[in-house]
């Protein structure tokens, strides 16, 4: 039902954009310039995630400039709208790499964004940034992958339920979409050869935006009093997070009971919840709000000045995206052009401080190395980390639990230069088109 | 593990003349201060046992708040509050006896964590001490902890509660929390094919978890007789889950209804295609925020209110939004079904951008009063309290206005109109105020409907998107024009959606349901509760 309205959203939009209604910056004095593209959907359903990233980007860039800008020149940004209009975002980026000839795009949230723009990328040879945690299965020598993998979120996740909650049984709940499926085809893999048997995994999806959720959390009661410990992964995207959560809770669903871990949902999207009934609920990331490092204090500082709100949050995506905007300012400067190869050559082996305390490289599979935490719920909003991955995860693009993607690996230093080389027949190209 | 000290405790606690006066506060004291050293969650799960072996009820007050996060030291000295966060700082009192100690901005004391671990060790330590509690309400409390985290250690502690209840519910739910504790004792077989009897006599989901976990562990007799009392907790229970399913379908029924009866009227009445229709109900939700808002910073004491003065506000934003409209653009469009509706939603976009540039993207908050918060048990069904005070809320709404419909001169002025503009205008009923009024009154409905939603949904700028389609199919399927045919058109979508959920997953569901509605329309055109007379054909 909501695809009807978006399709009909979506034909509107790209009604307004046609009408020259773009909100690209005007570009002048291009010469003492570079352009950074900023491909977030301000509009439509997604804006609710993504406003959040163009303002982090503006931030970063300001600051950027601040410090004297890159090779002696000030940074500009191009902000346009893609109205979560998957296609759009194609035309958008399109826009940006060809008509404003951006250095680099920072960008998308959802995979099947992600997922329009790459041909647009790979065709005009331009670079961009995704900073959301997302399915793996894919390397492209175009894109930087700068949010998590799911080794780099969901595998630790449920190592430290079963670890440390003793669980046995599992709901894997998620919206109906690549990522969700995706995510739970993999952990579905990995609790089977952890021994967990079949009829002890619910898997269970939902449309984008559900809103009646009493069935499903009866279910998942249900499902839980077998006489084993039973603990809910939430892949559950967007906006249908919050009616989930009010239901869990007038259900009466304790975390001590029935602890639901999420990978979509933090400190942005429980703003709009009250989180009282909710303590103890887990959420699993590579960043948050509430831990403490000097870095990440002055961040904050510096991101609640920027945005002349006290009450701002931070969150992961957005400490993606610092991590990936340094590593570009360093490859660039290493290389000492914006030229897309060179910078593509010079990133590799890039590391940037992250905002909780160490270090983050680029690795060889344009994918990232991050700590993984594991947090509580708390009454204010904020998550409490009980657990963290004592060193640091280089992010896994090919699941090695996914019987067509185990022998893939992704490198793209020469001469290799290859998203999905098969170490088995030894020949780049598996699974996949990159 | 656990057992030992629940006995000593229990013995400690008997002993003491059972809460007489603490033994030593001095000794409470200076095990509580260690809160304060206590640098990771196993060094104040130890302090947390230290203090229940204590057997003092005193420590409840402290082990509450160390559960529910209200347990705070100061920076300044190492002392240990309970506390209460108002605003930005925290009311302290003393965590044994409860007085007052003044306040402490957020940034001088900070909070000794807990994590699921420590708040499941917390109640089941509070189990025991509060199994001699003076509230029966607890004690039944303490019995189900009991019941649920079963101990063979426990039956001793058990068995002298029992003796002394007086109260037969909790006696009965005492006696349970023994049998359980028998089911995982060394008992003979005897003694716990009794003690399954006895469980399967309280036939819910623990008792089914606890069944279940014995026939995995046990043979022979007692396996079987675990094995018959699945069978029939499993039969009773599934004749609720049915139940259960009704009240499901009754309840997406009346969300379905709240968001179709307004519609009904402009689209089934009036016959415009107001694709705005969602986002009058979007303006009541955020009516409901801003009045919500209001409440928190002005009267707090309110707040369970803000509901009822949210109720007539949202109603008046939303009808004078929709009396601009059907004034500013509809009444220009009168019989051009297709114009009205690229013009209605080219409105529907407008206003979500606005919502959007004046509150943000993100979604707000829209706290549930107490009343609507948490749940109840029917028998073996849980219903939430938000949702039953929705299913007679939509109700209400439904009641009032088949009243203002069929009762009242305007609701007769509505309905001549619709039936024929032209002899109603020449009867001196001034049929451009009828049109506006009954468009202002079908946005005002949706306004309220706004409200109950922002109970159950995000409020954010797309509610209304969500629900146009929904309104859309149930008034269709009711049969236009007919405020009866929406209801009863609601409550069988909702109960038919409920009724294929569980068998076809939540995805393909909605996908049936709208399957079925095609080929329902195909064979009715008109919808359940079709028009007649010559009013259908004009």
């Amino acid at each position: 039902m909501r695809g009807m309205n978006w399709g009909m959203t979506n034909f509107v939009a790209a009604g307004l954009m046609a009408a020259g209604l773009s909100l690209s910056v005007p570009a002048h004095a291009a010469d003492d310039t570079i352009k950074v593209g900023v491909l977030h959907s301000l509009s439509g359903t997604m804006a609710i995630s993504e406003t959040t990233l163009k303002d982090t980007m503006l931030f970063l860039i300001d600051e950027q400039n601040k410090k004297g800008g890159l090779l002696g020149k000030k940074l500009e940004a191009v902000v346009v709208d893609p109205a979560s209009d998957w296609p759009l975002f194609a035309e958008k980026a399109r826009q940006l790499i060809a008509v404003d000839k951006v250095a680099a795009v920072f960008g998308c949230w959802t995979s099947v964004s992600r997922k329009s723009v790459l041909p647009v990328f790979e065709e005009l040879n331009s670079l961009l940034f995704y900073p959301v945690q997302y399915e793996g299965e894919e390397s492209q020598r175009n894109v930087f992958y700068t949010g998590a993998a799911p080794n780099q979120q969901a595998i630790p996740a449920v190592d430290y339920l079963m670890e440390n909650e003793g669980v046995e049984r599992w709901v894997l709940a998620g919206t109906d979409y690549v990522y969700p499926q995706t995510t739970n085809k993999i952990l579905q893999a990995y609790l089977e050869s952890k021994g967990v048997a079949k009829e002890d995994i619910l898997v269970n999806y939902t449309p984008f935006g559900h809103s009646d959720w009493q069935t499903i959390v009866t279910d998942i009661k249900n499902f839980g009093s077998a006489g084993k410990k039973t603990a809910v992964v939430s892949t559950i995207n967007g906006d249908a997070n919050v009616p989930f959560y009010k239901e869990l809770a007038n259900q009466g669903i304790k975390a001590e009971d029935i602890p639901v871990v999420a990978f979509s949902v933090g400190e942005e999207e429980l703003a709009g919840l009250d989180t009282g009934p909710l303590v103890g609920h887990l959420t699993a990331w590579n960043y948050f709000q509430s831990i403490d490092t000097p870095e990440n204090a002055e961040f904050i500082a510096k991101w609640k000045e920027y945005t002349k709100n006290p009450n701002r949050v931070t969150n992961d995506p957005m400490e993606a995206h610092v991590i990936g905007f340094n590593m570009w300012v360093k490859a660039v400067e290493k290389a000492g052009t914006t030229d897309p190869d060179a910078v593509i050559d010079a990133i590799i082996g890039v590391s940037v401080p992250n905002l909780t305390g160490g270090y983050s490289t680029m690795m060889p599979n344009h994918h990232i190395t991050k700590p993984v935490f594991i947090g509580e719920i708390q009454a204010d909003g904020q998550m409490e980390t009980v657990w963290q991955t004592s060193g640091l995860v280089v992010g896994d693009e090919w699941s090695d639990y996914l019987p067509d993607s185990k022998d893939l690996i992704a490198d793209w230093r020469a001469p290799m230069s290859c998203g999905n080389f098969n170490v088995v027949t030894g020949k780049c190209g598996g699974k996949g088109t990159n | 593990m656990r057992m030992p000290r629940v006995i000593v405790l229990l013995a400690a606690l008997l002993a003491a003349g059972l809460f007489a006066a603490s033994a030593d506060e001095d000794g409470l004291r200076r095990i509580i201060a260690k809160f304060a050293d206590a640098k990771d969650f196993k060094a104040t799960e130890a302090v947390a046992r230290e203090l229940a072996e204590t057997g003092d009820p005193a420590v409840e007050r402290v082990l509450l708040a160390l559960a529910d996060g209200n347990l705070f030291v100061r920076k300044g000295d190492g002392a240990v509050f309970v506390g209460k966060e108002t605003g930005a700082s925290v009311t302290l009192s003393d965590p044994l006896t409860g007085e007052k100690a003044g306040e402490a901005a957020k940034a001088e004391i900070t909070k000794v964590k807990v994590n699921n671990g420590l708040r499941r060790l917390i109640r089941d330590l509070l189990g025991g001490l509060t199994l001699g509690s003076a509230d029966p309400l607890t004690r039944g409390v303490a019995a189900d902890t009991m019941f649920r985290t079963p101990d063979a250690a426990n039956i001793e502690a058990l068995d002298a509660a029992i003796a002394r209840e007086t109260v037969a519910s909790v006696k009965a739910r005492l006696e349970q929390a023994r049998a359980a504790s028998i089911l995982v004792s060394d008992g003979s077989d005897e003694e716990k094919v009794v003690a399954i009897a006895v469980v399967e006599a309280r036939g819910d989901r623990d008792a089914l978890s606890l069944l279940t976990a014995v026939a995995a562990r046990t043979e022979g007799a007692v396996r079987e007789a675990a094995e018959n009392a699945i069978a029939q907790v499993n039969g009773r229970l599934a004749l609720w889950a049915a139940g259960q399913n009704v009240w499901y379908g009754i309840s997406l029924g009346s969300v379905l209804l709240l968001a179709a009866i307004g519609l009904a009227i402009t689209f089934g009445v009036m016959g415009v295609i107001n694709m705005a229709h969602g986002e009058m109900v979007m303006l009541g939700a955020y009516t409901t925020y801003v009045v919500q808002s209001i409440i928190r910073t002005s009267f707090p004491g309110l707040f369970d209110w803000s509901l009822a003065f949210a109720l007539p506000l949202a109603f008046l934003v939303a009808a004078a939004v929709g009396l601009a409209i059907e004034r500013g653009i509809i009444r220009f469009l009168y019989g051009r079904p297709l114009e009205t509706l690229l013009a209605t939603w080219g409105v529907s976009l407008i206003l979500q951008q606005s919502v959007r540039t004046l509150f943000g993207p993100t979604n707000r908050e829209v706290g549930n009063p107490s009343w609507m918060s948490g749940g109840f048990d029917l028998g073996q069904m849980a219903l939430t309290w938000n949702r039953f005070w929705i299913v007679l809320f939509a109700l209400g709404v439904f009641a009032v206005l088949l009243y203002v419909m069929k009762r009242t001169p305007w609701g007769l002025q509505m309905r001549a109109v619709t039936a024929n503009r032209r002899m109603a205008a020449s009867m001196g009923i001034r049929t451009p105020w009828v049109d506006a009024l009954t468009f202002a009154l079908g946005s005002g409905i949706a306004g309220i409907a706004g409200v109950a939603l922002s109970q159950i949904d995000n409020v954010s700028p797309n509610l209304g998107q969500g629900y146009i389609i929904d309104s859309f199919m149930v008034v269709v399927f009711g049969g236009v024009g007919n405020l009866w045919g929406t209801l009863v058109g609601a409550m069988s979508l909702g109960v038919l959606n409920k009724f294929l959920e569980p068998y076809a997953g939540a995805v393909l569901g909605k996908i049936l349901v709208l399957v079925l509605i095609i080929l329902f329309i195909q064979k009715r055109p008109r919808g359940l509760f079709a028009l007649k007379g010559r009013a259908v054909e004009a």
